[in-house]
C-alpha cells in the first residue's frame, strides 16, 4: 500500500492543543506499573554476581555450593546461555556484555547469576558461588588505550577504514571521516585559527527506575517477558536471537517506562532473567540496584577531541577540523562516528573534516543517551566558535548566523538540507528579551547551538472502533515523553473526532508487527504517521459501511469533520452519518470497522536547537549557579505544546547535570568510583532555574502535519552554553566536562598565577 | 530481625545490651534504612526510639540552654523558634541535611552518631560546645559532641548505650553561630567541606570563639588556633586572614570521589571565613 507522507499544510482543530495525557493520573497516584510492579505465581528472585576486576580472565567458576544452597533453584553462567549458531556479530557481543564469556571485562560485568526463593537466599547464593579470576592490565581512558602500549582488550579487533590495513591488533575499532572540501586550502585562507583540545568525561542516562523485568520460559519452550524498554518488539527479536527461540515463541510487553533516554534500547539483564528462568522453570523476577545500572548499563562515551577552525576578518568559516575519540565500552560501537556525522552539521563550511575513532575500553559497554555522541562534539565545535568568534570581534549570534547551513546547501555528512531551523533559531535568539537581560558580578552569559538527526523507521498501528463510536489506537512505540497525548488528537484530527473519544494503547508484540526502537525522536513522528494512515484506512471503511447503509455507490461518499456526507443532488436528503450512528451498525454491514497501518516512516527532519544561558560563579569556591536558561527549538510542529517543551526542558536539564557535576569517575585499579546517584552529581530540582522554551515551527515536509523529532535536539547545546557563560563571566576557559566546581577553582587559579 | 519500640530510655539500653548480633537504634532511619537497603548492614535487632517520650521534645533546660531529644527530626528543629534565635547555625545545620523529604525524619542525634566526617550538625555543635547525654547499662553520662565520633563510622559509644539528646549551654548575649558547607548540588549531598563558627562579643569585639570544620579529616574538628585568631578582634582582614591561615593549616583530608586535597583545604578557609562573618553579623557585630 503506498501512503502519502508529504506535507499538507492543512489547518487543525485539535492538533496543538494542551489536552491531559491520559496516563497522568495513575503515574501520580502510583497506579502506574513500571517494570518491577508485576509478579507471577511462584516467581523467582533473580540476581547478578559481577566482576569486581577491571579486566580479568576467568580461570574457573564453581557453582555448586550455590546450587546446593535450600531455596536455590536455578544458577546460570555463560554455559547455559551458548551463543546459537549464526548469531550476528552484535548480538554476540550483546549476549557476551549480558553475561562474561571466559574474561570479565569491566568493573560489574556480569559473570553468574542465581533465581533463588526469596532476596536473601538469592543474595547468600551470590557469596556462595567461586570465581577464580586472573587480574588482566586494564585501560579506561581513551587516549591511554590508543598508546602502542596500551593493553589490548580484544584480540580480533582490527582497525577498519585506515589504509594500510593494520596488521596488529588494537583497541581501535574503526576510524570514520566525513566532510568537504580541501582543509588545506581552507586554512590558509583564514585570517584567524582557533586550535583547542577537550575532554568529557562518561555520563549515566540517569533515569529513576532501574532495569527491572519478568521472565516466564515455560516447559514447551515458549515465553513472555514484561519489561520497562523503549522498544519491545527489538527486545523480542534480539533476546529471542540470543537465547535460540523463535521470535514469535516469546511475548514481550513493555511496561511503563521510568525514564530511558536511549539506556533502555539495549538488552542488560533480561537474557539472563530469561535464561534463569528456562533452567528454573520458573518466572523469574530480576531488578537491578541502582549501583548495578551505573556499573553495568547505560553509560555515554568518554572522549578526548581536538578541534580547529578558521575564518576570515570578515567572519566566515573558512575551514574546520575536527579528530574525536570516542570511548565504546568494553564493546565496539559507532559512537565516533556519530560525533563526526553531528559536528558540523550547523554550519556551512566549505573546507571540512570530521575524522573519528571508536576505541574499545574496560569500562561498560556504551548505549545511546539522548542525542547519542552529539553533546560532546558540540561541546568542542561550539566553545571553539566562542573563541573564533571572540578573535575576529564578531558577537557570536552574528558569527553563527552568518556562517549557518541553510537550505538547498550540502551538509557536511552527506544529505542535502531540506527546509531547516539552525538560521531562525539563531534569528530567535537574538530576538530574544534574555539577550538583553543585565547581568550582576561573576556572571555570564552563553549560547550555543545543536544539531540532532532525528529517524523514522519500521512502524504498525492499529485503530479499531467501538460499537459506541469510541476509538483505540494501538502503537508500538514506547510512551516516554506524552506520546499517547499526542497521538490521541493526531487520530481524534484525522477522524474528525474529539480527543476523549479516543484511547491510545500501547500493543505488546503479540498484537502488532513489528516495530523499531522508541530512539531516535521517532515516537511521535513514525507513530503519528502510521496513526494518520491507519485513520485514513479506518476512514475508507467508514465511507464503505455509511454507502452501504445508504445504499449509494461508495464514491458518493465523502468524509467531512467526523460524518459520512453523501455528495451530490442525487442523494440531498440524506442526513450525515456520524462515526457513532455507522459503528452502531457495524456489526450487521460487515463486523468491527477497523484501519491499520505498517509503513518504514520515511522521511524524518534534522532538528536543530540554541540555546541562552546566564550563570554565576562564585570565585572563592568554583561554584556554578545556572540563573536563567531558554531552549530555542524547531520542532516542525508541536503537536501537544506541553510535551514538546517537557522535553526542550528536559534535555536541557540533563545537558546542564553533564556540563557542571556529572561524571564517571574510576579508581586506578579501573573500579568505577561512585556508582550511587549520591556521587554522581545530577542535577535535583532546586539546581535548576526554571527553563523557558521556544518552539519554532518550520514544518518538516516529509510528515503529513510537518511533525519533526524533538526529543533528543535539546541535550546538545547546554555543554558548550555553559561553557561559553563561564567564560563570560570569570574568565576562564574550560576544556574539560564537567566543569565541576574543582576544576573550575583551579581554572581560575591558574588563570590568576598567568597574570602575575 | 527484631524490631522493638520500646518507651523507656532504660528498656532501649537494656535491648540493646542484651542483644548477642548486630542492634542498631533507630531515630529516622535515613542513614540506617538505607544502609540496610542497600545489604551494607543486617541487623539482628532494631530499637526504634520514636515512642520514648523524653526523645521526641525540644527542651528550654534550668539553665537556660537546650535539650534536643535523639528524636526531634529536623524539620522539629527548624520550627522551634527560641532554638532558631539562639543557635541560628546549628538549626541551619540540621536544615542541610537531606532534602524537604529527609527533614521529616532526620535526627540531630542520627547524624552525630552516624559519625560521618561530613555530619553537617556536628561541627556546628562542637563550635556550640554541646554535649550530649548518653544512657547505658552503667546509667547516664555526658560528652561533649566533639568525642562521640572516633573515626569514619566509629563511635565511642559502647555497646548498651544510646544517646538520649544533644545539650545546648546557655546562650549569653551578643552571641551568634553560622554553619556553611560546601556542596555541588543545593540539597541531597554529602559536604565536600563544613565549617561552623560560634562566638560571642563584647563592647563589639569577639571575646569568645569556637571554630569547628567538617570533612577535612576522619572526624569533625575543633580549630583552636583559627579561634584565637579572631579573638579580640572585629574581623578586620588581618583576623580573618589568620583565621582561613590556621583552618587551611587544620585539614587533614583526603583524595576521593568527592574533592580533592587541595580544593578542600583551599574551600575550608573560605567557608570559615564566610560563617565568622555571619556568626559576627548575627551577634550584632559591626565591622
Amino acid at each position: 500500500m503506498k501512503h502519502d507522507n508529504s506535507y499538507t499544510g492543512q489547518d487543525f482543530k485539535v492538533i496543538g492543543t494542551r489536552v491531559k495525557r491520559p496516563d497522568g493520573i495513575d503515574k501520580v497516584t502510583g497506579r502506574a506499573r513500571y517494570g518491577a510492579d508485576a509478579s507471577l505465581p511462584g516467581q523467582l528472585v533473580g540476581r547478578i554476581l559481577r566482576s569486581p576486576h577491571a579486566h580479568a580472565r576467568i580461570k574457573s567458576i564453581d557453582i555448586s555450593k550455590a546450587e546446593a544452597l535450600q531455596g536455590v533453584k536455578a544458577v546460570v553462567t555463560a554455559d547455559d546461555m551458548p551463543v546459537p549458531q549464526g548469531l550476528p556479530g552484535d548480538l554476540a557481543h550483546m549476549l557476551e556484555n549480558s553475561m562474561a564469556r571466559g574474561r570479565a571485562l569491566y568493573d560489574g560485568h556480569a559473570v553468574a547469576a542465581v533465581a533463588a526463593i526469596d532476596a536473601k537466599t538469592a543474595r547468600k547464593a551470590l557469596q556462595l558461588i567461586e570465581v577464580d579470576y586472573e587480574p588482566l592490565p586494564h585501560v579506561t581512558d581513551v587516549d591511554a588505550a590508543m598508546q602502542p602500549d596500551a593493553p589490548v582488550i580484544h584480540d580480533w579487533i582490527y582497525t577498519s577504514g585506515v589504509d594500510p590495513k593494520p596488521e596488529k591488533p588494537s583497541n581501535v575499532v574503526q576510524r570514520t571521516e566525513f566532510g568537504l572540501g580541501d582543509i588545506d586550502a581552507g586554512f590558509a585562507e583564514a585570517d584567524v585559527v582557533v586550535e583547542r583540545s577537550y575532554k568529557t568525561e562518561a555520563t549515566h542516562q540517569g533515569y529513576i527506575e532501574p532495569h527491572a523485568c519478568l521472565a516466564n520460559i515455560r516447559p514447551d519452550g515458549s515465553g513472555e517477558l514484561w519489561v520497562t524498554t523503549q522498544g519491545p518488539f527489538v527486545y523480542r527479536n534480539v533476546c529471542a536471537q540470543m537465547l535460540g527461540m523463535d521470535i514469535a515463541k516469546l511475548k514481550v510487553t513493555s511496561s511503563e517506562i521510568g525514564g530511558g533516554f536511549g539506556g533502555k534500547t539495549h538488552v542488560w539483564g533480561e537474557p539472563v532473567a530469561l535464561a534463569l528462568s528456562r533452567k528454573a522453570n520458573r518466572p523469574v523476577k530480576l531488578v537491578m540496584t541502582r549501583d548495578e545500572v551505573f556499573r553495568a548499563s547505560g553509560p555515554t562515551s568518554s572522549t578526548s577531541m581536538d578541534i580547529k577552525l578558521g575564518a576570515t576578518r570578515d567572519g566566515k568559516l573558512v575551514a574546520a577540523r575536527a579528530e574525536m575519540r570516542y570511548g565504546n565500552g568494553a564493546f565496539p560501537g559507532i559512537w565516533g562516528m556519530l560525533s563526526c556525522m553531528t559536528s558540523f552539521a550547523c554550519y556551512e563550511i566549505a573546507n571540512c573534516k570530521a575524522i573519528g575513532y571508536d576505541v574499545v575500553l574496560n569500562r561498560p559497554k556504551v548505549a545511546a543517551y539522548r542525542a547519542p555522541s552529539a553533546p560532546m562534539a558540540a561541546f568542542g565545535v561550539e566553545s571553539a566558535m566562542d573563541e573564533l568568534a571572540a578573535a575576529i570581534s564578531m558577537d557570536p549570534v552574528e558569527f553563527r548566523l552568518k556562517n549557518a547551513s541553510r537550505e538547498g546547501g550540502q551538509s557536511h555528512y552527506g544529505p542535502v538540507w531540506g527546509p531547516i531551523g539552525i538560521r531562525a533559531t539563531l534569528e530567535a535568539v537574538r530576538d530574544h528579551p534574555h539577550m538583553k537581560a543585565p547581568l550582576g558580578p561573576n556572571q555570564g552569559r552563553g549560547m550555543a547551538c545543536g544539531f540532532w538527526f532525528n529517524i523514522g523507521g519500521q512502524t504498525c498501528s492499529d485503530l479499531n472502533v467501538g460499537i459506541d463510536g469510541t476509538v483505540t489506537l494501538t502503537v508500538g512505540t514506547v510512551d516516554v515523553g506524552g506520546s499517547r497525548a499526542s497521538l490521541g488528537l493526531i487520530a481524534a484530527e484525522e477522524l474528525g473526532i474529539a480527543y476523549e473519544q479516543v484511547s491510545v494503547n500501547i500493543g505488546d508484540t503479540g498484537s502488532l508487527g513489528h516495530n523499531d526502537m522508541t530512539e531516535g525522536s521517532r515516537g511521535t513522528f513514525s507513530s503519528g504517521m502510521a496513526a494518520i494512515f491507519a485513520a485514513r484506512n479506518t476512514i475508507e471503511v467508514l465511507r464503505e459501511r455509511a454507502a452501504k447503509m445508504w445504499g449509494i455507490p461508495v464514491e458518493d461518499v465523502t468524509w467531512e469533520a467526523g460524518q459520512a456526507v453523501a455528495k451530490g443532488s442525487a442523494h440531498g436528503n440524506l442526513k450525515p452519518l456520524t462515526l457513532k450512528d455507522i459503528a452502531a451498525k457495524s456489526p450487521k454491514t460487515g463486523g468491527p470497522i477497523a484501519g491499520h497501518n505498517e509503513v518504514v516512516a520515511d522521511g524524518a527532519g534534522v532538528s536543530f536547537a540554541s540555546h541562552i544561558c546566564d550563570i554565576e560563579v562564585d570565585p572563592e569556591t568554583g561554584a556554578t549557579k545556572v540563573l536563567r536558561y531558554t531552549v530555542v527549538q524547531d520542532a516542525g510542529k508541536a503537536i501537544h505544546p506541553d510535551y514538546v517543551e517537557g522535553q526542550f526542558q528536559g534535555g536541557a536539564a540533563q545537558g546542564i547535570g553533564w556540563a557542571l557535576n556529572e561524571e564517571y569517575i574510576y579508581g586506578k585499579d579501573g573500579r568505577l568510583q561512585n556508582p550511587g546517584f549520591l556521587d554522581y552529581r545530577m542535577p535535583v530540582c532546586s539546581d535548576l532555574p526554571f527553563i523557558d522554551t521556544k518552539i519554532l515551527e518550520i514544518p518538516n515536509p516529509g510528515h503529513p502535519y510537518g511533525v519533526r523529532g524533538v526529543g533528543e535536539t535539546s541535550i546538545v547545546p547546554p555543554l558548550a552554553a555553559i561553557g561559553n557563560a563561564l567564560s563570560n563571566a570569570v574568565g576562564v576557559r574550560m576544556h574539560h566536562v564537567p566543569m565541576s566546581p574543582p576544576r573550575i577553582l583551579k581554572a581560575l587559579r591558574e588563570a590568576e598565577r598567568e597574570a602575575c | 530481625m527484631r524490631y522493638e519500640s520500646p518507651t523507656t530510655t532504660s528498656e532501649a539500653a537494656t535491648l540493646l545490651a542484651g542483644e548477642s548480633g548486630e542492634a542498631f537504634v533507630l531515630a529516622g532511619g535515613t542513614d540506617l534504612l538505607v544502609r540496610m537497603k542497600n545489604m551494607m548492614v543486617e541487623p539482628e535487632l532494631v530499637v526504634d526510639v520514636k515512642r520514648i517520650p523524653t526523645m521526641r521534645s525540644i527542651e528550654i533546660t534550668d539553665d537556660g540552654g537546650f535539650r534536643i531529644g535523639a528524636a526531634v527530626p529536623g524539620v522539629e528543629v527548624g520550627e522551634h523558634e527560641a532554638l532558631g534565635r539562639a543557635w541560628p547555625g546549628i538549626v541551619e545545620a540540621a536544615g542541610l541535611i537531606g532534602s524537604d523529604q529527609i527533614q521529616g525524619r532526620c535526627t540531630i542525634v542520627g547524624n552525630v552518631c552516624n559519625a560521618s566526617p561530613a555530619a553537617d550538625t556536628t561541627p556546628a555543635l562542637i563550635a556550640a560546645d554541646a554535649q550530649v547525654e548518653i544512657i547505658g547499662p552503667k546509667g547516664q553520662r555526658t560528652i561533649p559532641v566533639a568525642k562521640v565520633a572516633t573515626g569514619p563510622g566509629q563511635t565511642s559509644l559502647t555497646k548498651g548505650e544510646l544517646v538520649e539528646a544533644i545539650l545546648l549551654p546557655p546562650r549569653p548575649a551578643n552571641s551568634g553561630d553560622a554553619y556553611l558547607r560546601f556542596t555541588p548540588r543545593t540539597e541531597m549531598d554529602i559536604a565536600v567541606v563544613g565549617a561552623a563558627v560560634s562566638l560571642t562579643l563584647k563592647d563589639g569585639v569577639v571575646s569568645k570563639a569556637r571554630v569547628a570544620l567538617g570533612a577535612v579529616a576522619p572526624t569533625a574538628i575543633e580549630v583552636e588556633p583559627a579561634a584565637a585568631a579572631i579573638v579580640g578582634s572585629k574581623l578586620d582582614d588581618g583576623a580573618l586572614d589568620a583565621l582561613v591561615k590556621a583552618c587551611r593549616a587544620a585539614c587533614k583530608p583526603i583524595d576521593d570521589r568527592r574533592g580533592t586535597i587541595e580544593y578542600r583545604t583551599e574551600v575550608a578557609g573560605v567557608l570559615a571565613k564566610r560563617a565568622a562573618l555571619i556568626a559576627f553579623e548575627r551577634a550584632g557585630g559591626i565591622q
